[in-house]
């Protein structure tokens, strides 16, 4: 049975290694068909690594990443796509910064109240996509892309000065949050930086990911639905609650992605708040094969990708491209859907065989038994 | 017929068109050579017209627009399909589409027509219209393939019969110098070893009464219908109309401790019955007691708690998660119970510690708990199946082809937990392919033809082949003598859910 486990840790492991070494070799590729040194900005920018402000910088964005990431994933894990994350993501983060900036409750209440306002607005918004495909069997993958659509006119509505618009110098914003409402992060040194306070939610997320997945009734149904509609649906689970549970709880979590930021650090909603956030989580979640901990290692990546490639710029003696790291990001979605299907198709035959030849071994050994026995 | 269609490629063996051999890697290369197939579900897009849905995917043949719409009309008057070009598919019946999807075949040119379970749709006017269309083509020239369970409409349409069974040919007949009972027994062989129930074990306490179940077919089927994901519900408002009643006022009881033999071919509504039963598809009329308690309104998961036990028809696709564990495997289906589950929490310690019992008791060869379900051979994996659906101490069994694709060892080891189970006061509704394995196993039989139980019979004195004959609707009503006949056609009793809880 070790061996087995042995097996599928291989198996595990093999996709992403085969995806990032395929996505390496095909960026020296493009830095060798411009002219460029094919090796030497993997080494300027895992040198960026070493100072400790970057560090910080990844962190930050990692945060992000992975919780979005997480909503994402919580769709794959029952064949839902739900590419509406951004979306989600940019609504509740603007409605946490409205709400944020007109009440102002004690902090110890404020705070997990705009927790609140942030994953209802995100679940509101992936409920409706939600709804649709239940009750009229519209694709989510097309009312998500929509619902993307609206939320940013509908935030463009909100954020005019008639409603809840601020204009702070050049920048529309929503206004700054009131104090209470701020996480304090951890002080690293006026040179350093600081890091969100929730960083924590976020392994704290991730936590609970693993958890309700892998532990309760729900998580099983979850993935049971993914894994075979049709045997859920003989097990017992109702495929119309399922999918509309699944697309609430995964816009929630969108719902709150952008919050690190926006409690730790901005403080409003303005156009500055970075976009795209809910699409390189897509990639970030593929990556990291829906699994908590691969997410976690694909967000810091994907961060260590953005955060270190922008000293490409300014390298002596031969200044590369910062684009290099996201001509990489690319690739690396790329070659992680390939080799990630090739891999399974490759780890079920060979355990099919596998099982095949320990039972004939089985079998020949039994048979040699009686042999003797006569 | 995926290999003549080219959707698959053959190990061995060769195909020859006129006399010429030939080979296939895509479903074009066949068309090329003229063999053209009508999909049991159809491949038609609702929202365009015929025209359109014709010229898709071969435009170059004659232009999408007059010149096609042309050459439409002249198919369609030369076999008498009756098409119109301008038609939009979503307003059309099944029949016509049917049409509409052997004339999108003869458009690409062809000469061998395949029909795979062409009539399961049709209601029997529209079957007869089919079958003339059909002697229409084959006057013409055209040579037509017609793949279909249901012998009287083989034996109607055919010129000659091939009987395949488990992948391979058993034998051809001439429709004109065979009978119905004949081909029956060719189709369900008799090598097998035959189980036998030795004393009765039935009581008398109903566990299962079924009262004019009728379900409707979801009308119109296109592409992927049977994949829409919400099972219930969605497919349920095509009601109505002349859709085709799949269930047709079915009425039965099963006792304690009584096995219920249902003998049919194939898609006269066995399916259905069972989804009805197990609750993936709602009853349009009639009532379900279990236990005295009605359950026609339960979700799957509250009649799968309360003591139903469901061996599914296609394990792959009902029964197993197969690229999931053994262990997670055990846990499907009882998700919410003892000892798979702790209140709200999953318990993969108690899981996996069954999983190893079961794989003990029923003798599951596998090398461990934590292998995917699909390294299995199918007899261990429906071992795995018969196990955790025993477990879990059901009161009534749906046993759809319990040793369907199962070695004879692992035959012989299911039926003996059927028995087993039986004596300890199981109901059990079989359905089977098998009627050896049905007349072995049942206290009662039953026949179901076209959605209706048509006829009971007493599996002690009747015969596979007297069975079989019943099983094309040439026999209806009581099949033996003797015994008072029991109300298989409940007709007179009308839909109508009665109230008879007790």
């Amino acid at each position: 049975m070790k061996k087995f486990d042995k097996d599928r840790v291989l198996v595990a492991v093999a996709g992403p290694v085969i995806a990032l070494v395929a996505a390496i070799l095909l960026t020296s590729v493009v830095l060798i068909a411009s002219g460029k040194n094919p090796f030497e900005p993997y080494g300027l920018m895992l040198e960026q690594v070493g100072y400790s402000d970057v560090q910080v910088l990844i962190i930050n964005q990692a945060s992000l990443y992975y919780i979005a990431a997480l909503g994402v994933a919580l769709g794959f894990r029952m064949n839902l796509f739900n590419i509406g994350v951004d979306g989600q993501y940019r609504l509740g983060a603007m409605m946490t910064a409205v709400v944020g900036a007109h009440v102002a409750l004690p902090s110890f209440l404020q705070i997990p109240m705009l927790l609140l306002v942030g994953a209802l607005t995100g679940a509101f918004w992936a409920g409706i996509a939600g709804v649709l495909k239940v009750t009229r069997g519209v694709s989510e993958v097309v009312a998500t892309i929509m619902l993307n659509a609206i939320a940013t006119s509908l935030i463009g509505y909100l954020t005019l000065r008639d409603n809840f618009g601020v204009l702070v110098g050049d920048n529309v914003t929503t206004g700054v949050m009131k104090k209470s409402g701020w996480v304090p992060g951890i002080d690293l040194g006026e040179d350093v930086g600081e890091i969100y306070g929730l960083v924590f939610l976020a392994v704290a997320l991730g936590i609970g990911y693993w958890l309700v997945l892998n532990r309760t009734r729900f998580g099983f149904d979850l993935r049971a639905t993914g894994e075979s509609e049709t045997a859920a649906a003989a097990s017992g689970v109702s495929a119309k609650r399922m999918v509309l549970t699944a697309m609430l709880i995964s816009g929630a979590v969108a719902g709150i992605s952008g919050l690190p930021l926006l409690l730790g650090d901005a403080h409003t909603y303005s156009l500055s708040f970075p976009a795209g956030l809910g699409f390189t989580a897509i990639g970030i979640a593929l990556l990291g094969r829906n699994n908590p901990g691969g997410i976690a290692l694909a967000a810091l990546l994907w961060a260590f990708l953005d955060k270190a490639s922008p000293a490409l710029d300014y390298a002596t003696p031969v200044a590369y491209d910062k684009e290099i790291a996201t001509i990489m990001q690319g690739l690396i979605v790329f070659a992680v859907v390939i080799s990630y299907e090739a891999v399974r198709q490759w780890g079920l035959r060979r355990q099919q065989k596998r099982v095949g030849a320990e039972l004939a071994a089985a079998a020949a050994q039994n048979t040699q038994k009686k042999e003797v026995a006569v | 017929m995926k290999i003549l269609y080219g959707m698959q490629k053959p190990d061995e063996g060769t195909i020859a068109v006129a006399g010429n051999q030939v080979s296939f890697s895509s479903p074009a290369d066949a068309i090329a050579r003229g063999i053209g197939m009508v999909h049991q579900h159809f491949m038609l897009a609702d929202n365009l017209t015929v025209l359109e849905n014709v010229v898709l995917g071969s435009e170059k043949l004659h232009g999408i627009g007059g010149g096609a719409r042309k050459k439409i009309r002249e198919i369609s008057d030369r076999y008498g399909l009756g098409v119109r070009p301008d038609a939009l598919v979503e307003d059309l019946g099944v029949a016509d589409r049917q049409r509409v999807e052997i004339l999108k075949v003869l458009f690409r040119g062809a000469t061998t027509l395949i029909l795979d379970e062409p009539t399961a749709v049709l209601v029997p006017q529209e079957v007869d219209a089919l079958f003339a269309n059909l002697r229409e083509l084959k006057s013409e020239g055209l040579s037509v393939i017609f793949i279909s369970h249901k012998l009287g409409e083989v034996l109607s349409v055919a010129d000659e019969i091939t009987v395949i069974r488990r992948g391979t040919t058993v034998g051809t007949a001439v429709p004109s110098e065979t009978t119905p009972r004949q081909l029956a027994e060719m189709m369900v062989g008799s090598e097998l070893p035959t189980p036998e129930t030795a004393e009765s074990t039935v009581t008398d306490k109903a566990v299962l009464q079924v009262e004019g179940l009728t379900v409707y077919a979801s009308g119109g089927a296109s592409v992927g219908w049977e994949e829409e994901p919400a099972g219930e519900g969605l497919t349920e408002f095509a009601g109505g109309g002349d859709a085709k009643r799949v269930l047709d006022d079915v009425t039965f009881t099963i006792h304690a401790g009584e096995v219920m033999g249902i003998a049919g071919v194939e898609g006269n509504g066995q399916t259905e019955l069972i989804d009805a039963l197990i609750g993936t598809k709602h009853a349009h009329s009639g009532a379900i007691h279990f236990l005295g308690e009605d359950i026609t309104p339960w979700p799957t998961r509250k009649r799968r708690e309360s003591g139903v036990g469901y061996i599914p028809e296609d394990r792959h696709r009902q029964g197993l998660l197969l690229e999931a564990p053994l262990w997670e495997n055990r846990i499907l289906g009882h998700v919410t119970e003892a000892p798979n589950a702790k209140g709200f929490w999953l318990n993969p310690k108690g899981a996996q510690a069954d999983t190893r019992r079961i794989v003990e008791e029923y003798d599951v060869r596998t090398p461990g708990i934590d292998v995917t379900a699909a390294s299995l051979s199918g007899g261990n994996q429906q071992k795995l199946i018969v196990g955790r659906e025993m477990s879990h101490n059901p009161k009534f069994l749906i046993a759809a082809h319990p040793t369907r694709g199962v070695d004879v060892g692992a035959q012989a080891q299911i039926w003996d937990r059927i028995r087993e189970a039986r004596r300890e006061g199981l109901a059990v509704l079989l359905i089977s392919a098998d009627l050896d394995e049905l007349i072995g196993l049942s206290d009662t039989l039953r026949v179901i033809y076209n959605g209706r139980l048509v006829a009971d019979a007493d599996p002690a004195t009747i015969t596979p082949e007297e069975l079989g004959s019943a099983m094309t609707g040439a026999a209806s009503g009581h099949l033996e003598h003797g015994e008072a006949p029991q109300t298989a056609e409940t007709t007179e009793e009308a839909a109508g859910p009665e109230d008879e809880a007790r």
